[in-house]
């Protein structure tokens, strides 16, 4: 039974896999700009809800704050587009790929400077520990299950911002030709800053969440965005659906990497099986698009 | 150095396409005197300096191939320091385990990054850019959990590599540290020079013309995906030379920072600040790293800040570097890699030729 | 007052100038006809009108009002939209959404999607269809919806007819005269002569950058425009 267990949580870890990665991809998407500060930007909006939840008697449940934090987020994202990132987006992906890097050590050392290297947590009460026993061995915690409900909720109503409003329908116009949706009268710019702004709001939800469920440290980001990454690989780009198969592909080879050899081999195991998976399906399981 | 090359004659004037100019042949008598002062450094410099230098050489290297990759092939990799850990964990295994001198363990530390290097290129070249420099961190981070793993080699706290320490004991601090260095002045020299050798190469040419632009250069009968596999395998071997080299200086081995992205970090920093896709950039990169990293990196998390905010900076307000900076002043070029149009003979020159700014009269 | 002029305009792709001293001005409610050989320097004129290039010297006016230095997507709000070279319909949006892409900006006027249907009925059946399938002439006469869908007061158009058969040149000619009567003004770019000159009030030919003849097609000879066309 542990090995089901095993991929049950494999799954469950899965959903919070693709909110990470959802946002990498968008951005990608409709700026062709991988965003290396991506897992950082994970991070951060835990230790923004941490200081909105605050300390001592009057501390807020931070389920509440992450609506708070999302706005936040969402603001800071197109911030960070007008101001940064739309400069390097038409000069080229070797300049995107730096300034993101640099972009990615600078949070990274401001969030240990604020907030010291040690593990935080947001606390919910008995919510962290509540779960479902199915048997003896097998007991479903409520957080994950939610965290997956989260996932599969925040990616049908991407499909549908995407699918059914002027905006969305802006995304897919400058992914297929940023010149054309110029001259329809689209500001490139604007759409760029609110597809940043949409990215950090979901990767919030996974950030804050993954706060919820367990500790987190400055140091995470890294490891973030090469999860995201190989969601969104496996998966296939462009295909958000795919995102979260990727997602819940990456979560299962971990766990049950985990449960068949020890703890120290679960990340090893989950990017051995993104090895095979690029050398075997480079274009991943539900690809839209051809190339990279 | 000077290679002048098919002259043909137009209208009374005289052609011909050379690479260096006189002041360059200068420049090249200086380097040689200045290689070979560098070469004798430790005999008469003291151990204090001859250790700051092999540091310097080290980073130099690393940074001149990561250039060299993306300059080169187009190829932006943040997955270095896989090789850089290789390197040092292969000397580890051939001098502690095989009991081979630490010496010639380098040089298999080398051969151990380009067969590691072989395989990680078949993978990660099915991405492109950005996703590219992503695949490269995920296969360093798989040699640096699999390498964490074993046990033998001390797991995720590293090990003493022996044998380096008795030779030390052996040898005395002076004579050890000398000889390392002219393994990291060897590994900085042979990184520049296979630079330029392959910047001035045919293929070379025709890649910066159409850096990106993939079907350009194929059309124009380049292989590329050879162009791309020789400039990895050629910087996997590099890295893992210069990790080498790093084992030799620290007398151990750890994962944590041999197999760390603060090298990708540095090199990117070195590679921004001077000049990207030049071979002297890195060369006045590293100097400022170097003097950046003596003054402040005891400020930790606040040095590492600066450096990512200076990058970004740089990147964005002056994307050519310190370098691009100099030559747009003053024209001067330390290693020729443009070929130039030269002529003589009577007349003005032609429009096209005045109004380039490659062209020097002759 | 003329509806677009441009003074004196002088473009440059960095250092390499590709329009000299260009001065036209085209009247509301005519086709104005832009000709001359492939890198003539026709469609970089049409880039500028529509703001993808900023003149180093010269003047754009749109309706009296200079917009030198103004983002394309405020021209569109102003009632200038294109139909681009090489059609550049959305590949992976449906007809449908590709013609509410036109209509970004919201402006008022006669043009609805139903309308385009009305005056493209080859595209009604198709309206689901993602537009990377579509045949050349379908995605021709998409690309012309798309940009009557911002309601222009004045169309770009770009080599409409290159590389269709000629039955659907003529279609898409035989539009003309309902675009001019929903007060559309047609600024038109053509290297193919022969259809441009029967429906165009005023023609100026580009040679090498310049404008080489300009005037009225009917009091032109064929001579003149040969002469001016191929630079002889």
């Amino acid at each position: 039974m542990e090995w089901l267990n095993a991929i049950i949580q494999g799954i469950l870890l899965g959903g919070l896999y693709a909110l990470f990665a959802v946002g990498l991809s968008l951005v990608f998407g409709t700026m062709r700009l991988v965003n290396l500060a991506h897992g950082d930007l994970t991070v951060l909006p835990a230790y923004i809800g941490l200081i909105i939840v605050g300390t001592g008697v009057h501390r807020f449940n931070p389920l509440y704050v992450i609506p708070i934090v999302m706005v936040i987020m969402f603001i800071f994202g197109y911030a960070l587009q007008r101001g940064l990132l739309n400069f390097v987006v038409q000069k080229g992906e070797v300049q995107g790929v730096i300034v993101t890097f640099g972009l990615s050590i600078v949070i990274m050392n401001a969030l240990q400077e604020a907030f010291t290297p040690n593990s935080q947590r947001l606390q919910v009460g008995s919510l962290n520990s509540a779960s479902i026993t199915i048997s003896d061995q097998l007991a479903i915690g409520w957080l994950p299950i939610i965290i997956f409900i989260l996932a599969v909720v925040v990616i049908a109503a991407l499909q549908l911002y995407m699918g059914r409003t002027m905006m969305g329908r802006a995304f897919r116009a400058v992914s297929d030709d940023q010149e054309a949706a110029r001259l329809m009268g689209v500001n490139t710019k604007h759409v760029w800053g609110v597809a940043m702004g949409v990215a950090l709001l979901i990767a919030t939800i996974g950030g804050v969440m993954y706060g919820i469920r367990t500790t987190f440290h400055p140091m995470l980001g890294a490891d973030r965005l090469i999860f995201a990454f190989e969601a969104v690989i496996i998966g296939g780009m462009g295909s958000s659906w795919g995102t979260l198969l990727g997602g819940v592909i990456l979560g299962v080879a971990q766990l049950l990497g985990s449960f068949a050899f020890g703890p120290a081999w679960s990340i090893l195991c989950g990017h051995v099986v993104f090895v095979i998976i690029l050398a075997l399906r480079p274009q991943g399981f539900l690809a839209k698009t051809v190339t990279a | 150095m000077s290679a002048a090359t098919s002259p043909a004659t137009q209208d009374g004037r005289q052609y011909s396409v050379s690479v260096a100019s006189r002041v360059n042949l200068l420049i090249l008598g200086f380097g040689i005197l200045i290689v070979a002062i560098l070469a004798v450094f430790p005999l008469f410099g003291g151990t204090e300096w001859t250790r700051r230098l092999i540091d310097f050489f080290c980073y130099l290297a690393l940074a001149e191939l990561w250039n060299l990759m993306l300059g080169y092939a187009g190829l932006i990799s943040a997955g270095q320091q896989g090789f850089i850990g290789i390197g040092a964990y292969t000397l580890w295994l051939f001098s502690d385990i095989l009991g081979i001198s630490p010496f010639l363990g380098v040089v298999f530390a080398a051969i151990g990054g380009a067969i590691i290097a072989l395989p990680a290129a078949a993978l990660v070249f099915k991405l492109k850019g950005g996703y590219l420099a992503i695949g490269t961190w995920v296969i360093a981070e798989i040699l640096r959990l699999i390498v964490a793993n074993i046990k033998r080699a001390g797991g995720n706290s590293g090990i003493n590599i022996q044998a380096t320490s008795e030779l030390v004991q052996e040898l005395g601090n002076a004579a050890w540290y000398s000889r390392v260095y002219w393994w990291a002045l060897a590994g900085a020299i042979l990184a520049i020079g296979v630079t330029y050798f392959l910047l001035r190469s045919r293929t070379g040419l025709a890649l910066t013309a159409m850096r990106d632009n993939d079907l350009a250069a194929e059309s124009c009968g380049v292989n590329l995906w050879r162009a791309k596999l020789y400039t990895f395998l050629i910087a996997g071997a590099g890295c893992a030379l210069v990790g080498a080299v790093q084992a030799m200086y620290t007398l151990r081995v750890h994962p944590g920072s041999a197999f760390s992205i603060n090298w990708t970090a540095y090199l990117i920093f070195i590679a921004v600040i001077g000049g990207i896709g030049t071979i002297e950039g890195p060369i006045i990169g590293t100097i400022i790293f170097y003097v950046l990293r003596e003054t402040t990196s005891q400020w930790g998390t606040w040095y590492f800040i600066a450096l990512g905010l200076l990058a970004i900076i740089v990147t964005i307000w002056s994307p050519a570097g310190i370098y691009g900076w100099v030559l747009k002043k003053t024209n001067f070029v330390m290693f020729p890699l443009q070929r130039k149009l030269r002529y003589s003979g009577k007349g003005d020159a032609p429009p096209e030729a005045a109004a380039g700014g490659d062209v020097s009269t002759g | 007052m003329s509806l677009l002029e441009l003074e004196g305009v002088n473009v440059f792709y960095e250092d390499f100038q590709a329009l000299y001293d260009i001065t036209i001005s085209v009247e509301e409610g005519e086709v104005f006809a832009c000709i001359g050989a492939n890198g003539a320097g026709k469609s970089t004129m049409l880039k500028t009108v529509a703001g993808l290039l900023i003149p180093r010297e010269g003047r754009v006016l749109f309706d009296g009002q200079p917009i030198n230095t103004m983002p394309p997507y405020k021209r569109v709000e102003l009632g200038i939209s294109s139909v681009p070279e090489g059609r550049r319909v959305f590949p992976s949006l449906t007809v449908h959404e590709n013609l509410l892409m036109g209509a970004y900006r919201k402006r008022k006027g006669p043009w609805t999607a139903d309308a385009i249907y009305e005056l493209f009925p080859l595209l009604q059946p198709l309206r689901r269809r993602q537009a990377s399938g579509l045949s050349g002439g379908e995605q021709q006469a998409l690309a012309i919806g798309r940009a009557l869908m911002a309601n222009p007061r004045l169309i770009l158009m770009d080599e409409v007819s290159l590389g269709l058969a000629p039955v659907v040149i003529k279609r898409i000619y035989e539009a003309f005269p309902t675009l001019l009567e929903n007060g559309c003004t047609i600024l038109v770019v053509e290297q193919d002569v022969q259809h441009v000159l029967t429906v165009a009030g005023h023609v100026a030919c580009f040679l090498e950058g310049r404008i080489a003849l300009q005037g009225i097609p009917s009091e032109l000879s064929n001579e003149q425009i040969t002469a001016a066309y191929f630079g002889v």
